[in-house]
């Protein structure tokens, strides 16, 4: 199966790969992993007290697709709000990187992975 | 269609695959092409058809995975063609250190012995996954099944680590 020319790009030049300091209290951590191909994503964002997202990293053990789709949201997501990233689909990533159906759960992946690590801002700012 | 009765088995995760092979070798048999050489047209795709049956259920039921996911299935729960992420934190926290060692073996000073010990750790909790899965597909409880489910979801990952550990050993000796 032919990549399309962005997930090429971000698959041999990914942005933003790495972690933060884990003791940082600004930044929350998502992680989910997708049964069908075993892969895993953790993607850490570092939201500043207005909730604003001043800056992403991540770390994904997966295809071509499931990287370019984790480098990709990592640069969506810096200075939006948590609103605004909370709206972002796996459609607009799918649609952003040409992925083919098959491809469409590594999108998904990355669309829960912002998901879950706004979930941990959200119990986070309840304490 | 229910690959358990095809083989005569009960509906049970504990199934002795030399049993299944043996079983698999006389339905083959069966329905062989040479038996139906006289046969109408129609006898002809309906044995052809039954060889496929027979085929499919046979790579189902050996691979432990493919199995549990086909009990559940049989319990109006599937999951092979889910697109579901999971979020289990801890366990994907365990799966990430376990990528990480497998990047790390070809700069340990000891490769062998860091692949030795990679497959221990992956056999021992994929053993203790595996002991829970039993135990939550032979309840009567749908909740369990639910919970089964997870675990098949997870096996899925460990099944993958053992696949990448197997590509970096295969590299190391080749």
């Amino acid at each position: 199966m032919a990549y399309s020319e962005k997930v090429i790009e971000h698959y041999e030049n990914p942005k933003n790969v790495g972690s933060f300091e884990k003791d940082d209290p600004s930044v929350v951590t998502g992680m989910v992993g997708a049964p069908a191909c075993g892969d895993v994503m953790k993607l850490q964002l570092k939201i500043d007290d207005a909730g604003v997202i001043e800056d992403a990293k991540f770390k994904t053990y997966g295809c071509g697709s499931a990287i370019a789709s984790s480098s990709l949201v990592t640069e969506w997501v810096k200075g939006k709000t948590i609103e605004e990233a909370a709206a972002i689909k796996n459609t607009d990533i799918a649609e952003e990187l040409a992925l083919p159906p098959v491809k469409i759960h590594c999108s998904i992946l990355a669309e829960d992975a912002i998901k879950a690590a706004l979930d941990e801002y959200k119990s986070k700012s309840d304490e | 269609m229910n690959y358990f009765e095809l083989f005569n088995f009960t509906a049970s995760f504990d199934l002795d695959t030399a049993t299944l092979a043996e079983r698999y070798r006389e339905l083959q048999r069966a329905v062989h092409p040479d038996n139906f050489a006289n046969d109408t047209e129609q006898q002809k795709l309906l044995s052809i058809h039954r060889a496929a049956q027979i085929n499919d259920g046979f790579q189902t039921l050996k691979n432990p995975i493919r199995r549990a996911e086909h009990m559940l299935s049989l319990r109006n729960i599937d999951i092979s063609h889910e697109t579901k992420t999971l979020k289990d934190g801890q366990f994907l926290m365990q799966q990430m250190e376990w990528r990480e060692a497998l990047e790390d073996i070809n700069h340990a000073e000891d490769p062998d012995e860091m692949i030795d010990e990679l497959y221990r750790s992956f056999s021992n909790y994929e053993n203790e996954m595996t002991k829970r899965l039993i135990a939550l597909l032979n309840s009567e409880q749908e909740n369990d099944w639910l919970l089964a489910a997870d675990q098949v979801r997870k096996l899925k990952f460990m099944a993958k680590l053992k696949d990448e550990l197997a590509k970096i050993e295969d590299a190391q000796f080749g």
